[in-house]
């Protein structure tokens, strides 16, 4: 919403500055976007008198003009402009001048050797317009030495608000004074509208055409004919404010209408009489019905748009614009004035679905005073006698104007126990009194005040609506501040979910492990939805933004692998990112769930004292079992099964579960044909774990570790080179390890694989140490040679394995 | 001379000109040995008088003990020369590169940062952690925080929606945190108070904005909560956001359909460059909408208004990271360029404390 200092003084007597009213108009909620004043720019621009142009010695298309700039002393110009001559008054600019149309400042110069101490201006070089043909040149009354800002009267500024939905009534000046009068800026000026009356009966009729259930689509439609004027340019100074908020003036009755759009935030349509056919209907339109609108584009209508027609078909989009065929121009003799009132809901609709942007639209869909449907017909009827005289018939009005009493039983204590505010009720009854709305005290309760909300605030529905109307014309800057006093005094207790706590540290514990935390969206494409187990048709989004954003992602992978990809494409090949955040199994609440994922590419890098190794299903078990260890996830439980889902590489890959019905995850390289789907190359493994899915620590009474048992006795190593089939799992030996020994192991790890000479053909040798604890005593050699002796039986019987020589 | 001048003086220059532990070793058996030149002087005693002996003896220990001396002296030279010279040959370039620790490498998302850093600041004020899906339903994204039906936010052009199930019900993705507030007010019972950080949608996709974007809401309801403890709140989460002794706000009035009165909340700045600094300047910059929740929002949500008060406030969790650590831009916080997140990324153990400070 735009408007001039000026402008606004036509509604508001006020001595305030335009400082004091910008701040005031942020401070009570309509807040200020912009001020451009153009006094800024041209106030160094003065009206100057040719005393002499003589042509300039050196150059034919040069004058040399000595000019009165109204200091007294003459100052010498040389000017470029084909219309300078002895005698014109014209705008003067000093040397030191920013010529906004030129970009530069104004230095003094020699002009083809002759000084020049000035410059004499065109209204392109102030941007007035596009004019470069010549200089300004002013009437000979224009006064010398007078700041030509003042003199063209071109310093009003102009103030635009950026206008919250819920205030209709401040899309007009006069609503926005309103406000002010009331923030104490001054007085609200109230311009009583008088009817016109009517020499004759309006020709034209209205019909609105409307089932029961349709009428509140057009509940009021009032109309008149003017004839017998003379249109034209519209007076200077509405020209010159319509200019000034940006509207294009066209001429007097067109710009009547969006003068008084807004002045009162009331559109208006104006129809030239001699092109309406017969009588005017307001109806639904028909699927199909075409109208060529007065941006001269033609729109395809459907019957959810409400249309003015006459005999011949639509004249008009209701209360979004007019239509070509029946527009004013300087030959309309009879014109026709619309003020009617629109459903905001259905024109809020049809604007969008037309994609029709207007100033009555604005308007419509924030719902227009429906009291000041036929004043706004009145004031225009009056514009219209003034500026292009003529002979207005009676105002006819179908329909009726919609019924808007909302009475609000308001306690005054309200507005404290809302905002904490204490004002004197003599100022809350003010402020609401100068917003227009009624109060009625109640002799039984002084609390208690009865508030009738006037007919230009559709928004206000309740008490909490009362006390902002009192709280924000009193200034929300002047509640105080005060602590929210704690719940609870004690020292704060410890807030975060296990989930909560397990998502903060995995991130942690990942970038320990010297990977880079990525965030990436939560939508994949339908492809790789698919790749990854989702895809279906629950997930994928009505409205997508874009093609490969078009489903919610089942996994984090997809979205890292092609992350990890991008970064290789930019020439860093060796990344490591990972993602913890939400993926989707379901369109349900328990179906979002919270997984942790990582993607490693490339290698370790190369260095001077280690080989560079490509990546490997093994650095993506360690980044898992590093995040589980460092979430405090109780391990003894956890059983890797060999394999995992359909995106990971069948042979290497890990599936990691609690029992088999709990999964918690996988870990792997990638499977060729999912990296070729997401055009992903490289060596390239990751893991994802859902965090839903682990298991929650064993719920103790106290804080106490377990009792720390040192042993006196000190623990030996001994190596055993097990040969057993290719396919012999590493835990399987282990766990017979384990089987054959429950006291003395305290320790176990497989320290070498392998295959090739010296092994048989698809046998290979695995290497364990185990670590052996006496408890209490320290072990003979025959005990020790008993303990390894049923360890190599026990992992026989188990695995097939022969003891490697 | 005498012979054992003679002597000492030849061992001595024997030992001085031993250049190893070996021929060292040499020299002291040659001397010292049991068929060494001094162990035979020493065997002639027993042949001689008591006088003799007593004289003889002494000069014969004498020379022994000098002997001995020099030997353990020359031992140690030896000794020391050896070590030299092993430490010699084990020197290596110490200006070699060491491969960066995993945890140098590392990074922490700023937004995943922030969030810790709101947690520590509203933890400490009482405030709990609520969260919610991020696909909710029509009803707890806009109905019950009293959003008009017909409201442009409901369109097609600014939320994402997926098909009607078989119920008819379309379901779309969150476009605030709000619905969470919903949520929990239906789920507890006052006092309330939360904040909910999360991601959220909307159809907006240029320079300034992602269709996916974080937002933090907050929400404290009980039977007194005003307008005057949630300017405190704000003032004093922004003082301990931003980690400044002072930040100036300003209050505007304005409008959202889940809050009446409704604010937008400005903070004072400076702008120099790239850079914004809080509490000086003159400058005001918009940080986040807030409001006494709207009695219809407590009553779809089983709260009597005239009962429970209290208010919510809500702001962009990436836009407050840009602000604070001076991002330029948000699309590169979901862009996973390694570049972008090795420089605006958090070390793994820059935890976000009260007590340490919420960033190092």
């Amino acid at each position: 919403m735009k408007f001039t200092l000026s402008w606004l003084k036509d509604h508001l007597d006020t001595t305030a500055s335009l400082s004091e009213i910008v701040e005031t108009l942020t401070r009570i909620g309509l807040e200020v976007e912009h001020v451009i004043d153009p006094t800024d720019k041209l106030k160094d621009f003065t009206v100057a008198y040719v005393i002499d142009a003589k042509q300039h010695p050196n150059a034919d298309r040069l004058r040399v003009c000595m000019v009165d700039t109204g200091t007294g002393t003459p100052v010498q110009v040389v000017c470029g402009a084909p219309n300078a001559r002895t005698g014109m008054k014209s705008v003067f600019s000093p040397p030191g001048t920013y010529i906004p149309g030129k970009d530069m400042t104004l230095g003094k110069g020699v002009i083809r050797g002759v000084e020049s101490n000035g410059m004499l201006c065109s209204a392109a070089e102030l941007q007035l317009s596009e004019d470069h043909d010549g200089i300004i040149d002013l009437p000979d009354d224009a006064p010398v030495g007078a700041r030509y800002v003042d003199y063209a009267k071109l310093g009003d500024p102009v103030i635009e608000i950026n206008l919250t939905p819920n205030r209709p009534d401040a899309t007009g000046v006069h609503g926005i004074a309103r406000d002010l009068a009331a923030a104490g800026l001054g007085t609200l000026k109230d311009h009583a509208i008088k009817p016109a009356g009517g020499a004759f009966p309006c020709p034209v009729n209205v019909k609105l055409d409307f089932s029961t259930k349709d009428k509140h689509l057009a509940p009021m439609f009032a109309l008149r004919l003017v004839r017998g004027v003379k249109n034209g340019p519209a007076p200077e100074w509405m020209q010159q404010r319509l200019k000034a908020i940006g509207l294009r003036p066209i001429n007097a009755l067109v710009d009547i209408t969006n003068y008084v759009t807004f002045d009162r935030g009331r559109p208006l349509h104006v129809f030239d009489a001699k092109k309406v056919a017969g009588n005017l209907t307001v109806r639904r339109a028909k699927d199909g019905e075409e109208v060529l609108a007065l941006d001269g584009k033609t729109y395809t209508l459907k019957s959810d748009n409400v249309v003015i027609a006459d005999d011949k078909g639509v004249e008009s989009i209701a209360g979004i614009m007019g239509g070509e065929h029946s527009g004013c121009d300087d030959a309309t003799t009879d014109v026709l004035i619309e003020s009617a009132l629109w459903d905001s809901m259905n024109i809020a609709r049809s604007g969008r679905a037309l994609g029709i942007v207007t100033d009555a639209r604005y308007r419509f869909e924030r719902g227009v005073d429906p009291a000041f449907c036929v004043p706004g017909a009145e004031l225009a009827t009056k514009l219209v006698m003034d500026f292009c005289g003529g002979e207005p018939s009676e105002l006819i009005v179908a329909g009726e104007q919609p019924k808007s009493d909302t009475a609000i039983d308001f306690p005054l204590s309200e507005v404290q126990r809302l905002t904490g505010l204490e004002l004197e009720r003599s100022e809350m009854v003010r402020t609401l009194e100068k917003l227009g709305f009624g109060v009625i005290s109640q002799s039984t309760n002084a609390d208690r005040i009865i508030v009738k909300v006037p007919s230009w605030r559709p928004d206000v529905e309740g008490k909490a609506d009362i006390a902002e109307e009192i709280v924000r014309i009193a200034g929300v800057d002047n509640v105080a501040s005060v602590p929210l006093p704690r719940i609870d005094t004690a020292v704060p207790k410890p807030i975060l979910t296990l989930l909560q706590k397990r998502t903060r540290q995995a991130r942690r514990a990942l970038a320990s492990q010297g990977l880079v935390e990525a965030v990436t969206w939560s939508f994949v494409s339908k492809e790789q939805a698919e790749g990854f187990g989702g895809g279906q048709p629950a997930l994928a989004l009505a409205n997508p933004i874009a093609a490969d954003l078009s489903d919610m992602r089942p996994s984090l992978l997809p979205g890292l692998l092609k992350a990890a990809q991008r970064n290789a494409d930019r020439g860093f090949g060796d990344v490591a990112l990972f993602e913890v955040g939400q993926i989707f199994k379901g369109d349900g609440e328990k179906d979002q769930r919270m997984a942790a994922a990582t993607v490693r590419r490339g290698g370790s890098g190369r260095a001077w004292n280690a080989k560079a190794t490509p990546v490997s299903v093994f650095d993506a078990k360690a980044d898992a079992m590093a995040m589980l260890a460092a979430l405090g996830v109780p391990l003894g439980g956890l059983h890797i099964v060999s394999g995992g889902p359909a995106w990971l590489h069948p042979g290497r890959s890990g599936t990691m579960q609690f029992g088999p019905k709990n999964v918690i995850g996988w870990f792997g390289e990638f499977h060729p044909r999912t990296l070729e789907m997401l055009d992903v190359d490289g060596p390239v493994a990751g893991f994802e774990i859902i965090l839903d899915d682990l298991p929650a620590p064993r719920a103790k009474p106290t804080k106490v570790k377990p009792k720390l048992e040192l042993s006196d006795f000190m623990p030996l190593e001994r190596d055993f080179a097990f040969i057993v089939d290719r396919s012999v799992k590493s835990t399987d030996i282990l766990r017979a390890v384990q089987a054959a020994e429950k006291v003395l192991i305290s320790g176990l790890n497989v320290f070498d694989i392998y295959e090739g000479a010296g092994i048989p053909e698809g046998r290979k040798s695995v290497g364990v140490t185990v670590t052996l604890q006496p408890r209490e005593k320290t072990l003979t050699d025959a005990e020790i040679e008993e303990v390894a002796g049923r360890i190599v039986a026990e992992v026989t019987k188990k695995t097939g394995a022969t003891l490697r020589g | 001379m005498s012979d054992l001048q003679t002597l000492e003086s030849s061992t001595l220059t024997a030992i001085a000109g031993a250049t190893d532990e070996t021929a060292l070793e040499a020299v002291r058996v040659g001397a010292l040995g049991k068929k060494g030149t001094i162990s035979a002087l020493l065997a002639t005693l027993g042949k001689m008088s008591p006088d003799e002996r007593k004289s003889a003896g002494a000069a014969i220990n004498a020379l022994k003990d000098k002997v001995n001396e020099a030997l353990t002296a020359r031992r140690t030279v030896l000794k020391d020369a050896a070590l030299e010279q092993r430490l010699a040959s084990e020197t290596v370039d110490v200006t070699l590169p060491v491969r960066e620790a995993a945890s140098e490498r590392g990074r922490i998302h700023p937004i995943s940062q922030v969030m810790d850093e709101l947690t520590a600041i509203f933890a400490d004020m009482g405030f709990s952690i609520a969260e919610g899906p991020d696909i909710e339903s029509d009803d707890y994204n806009f109905t019950k925080l009293n959003f008009p039906a017909g409201h442009p936010a409901r369109e097609m052009h600014d939320t994402f929606f997926f098909e009607p199930d078989a119920k008819g019900e379309r379901k779309l993705l969150r476009t605030h945190t709000s619905p969470v507030q919903v949520r929990t007010m239906l789920a507890s019972q006052p006092p309330i108070r939360v904040i909910c950080p999360g991601r959220t949608y909307r159809c907006d996709s240029d320079q300034t904005h992602t269709p996916m974007f974080h937002q933090v809401e907050g929400l404290v309801i009980d039977k007194s909560a005003h307008l005057g403890h949630l300017k405190w709140v704000l003032e004093e989460f922004c003082k301990a956001f931003f980690e400044v002794p002072n930040v100036k706000m300003r209050f505007r009035p304005s409008f959202f359909p889940f809050t009446e009165p409704s604010m937008e909340v400005d903070i004072q700045c400076r702008r120099s460059g790239g850079e914004i600094r809080f509490g000086e300047g003159e400058d005001w910059l918009e940080i986040l909408g807030c409001g006494m929740v709207h009695p219809n929002v407590l009553r779809n949500c089983g709260l009597d208004p005239d009962v429970y008060q209290g208010f919510a406030w809500g702001m962009g969790i990436d836009r407050i990271a840009m602000l604070k650590y001076g991002m330029p831009d948000l699309r590169p916080f979901f862009e996973a360029d390694v570049r972008w997140l090795s420089h605006y990324g958090f070390r793994p153990l820059d935890l976000p404390t009260l007590a340490g400070g919420l960033s190092a």
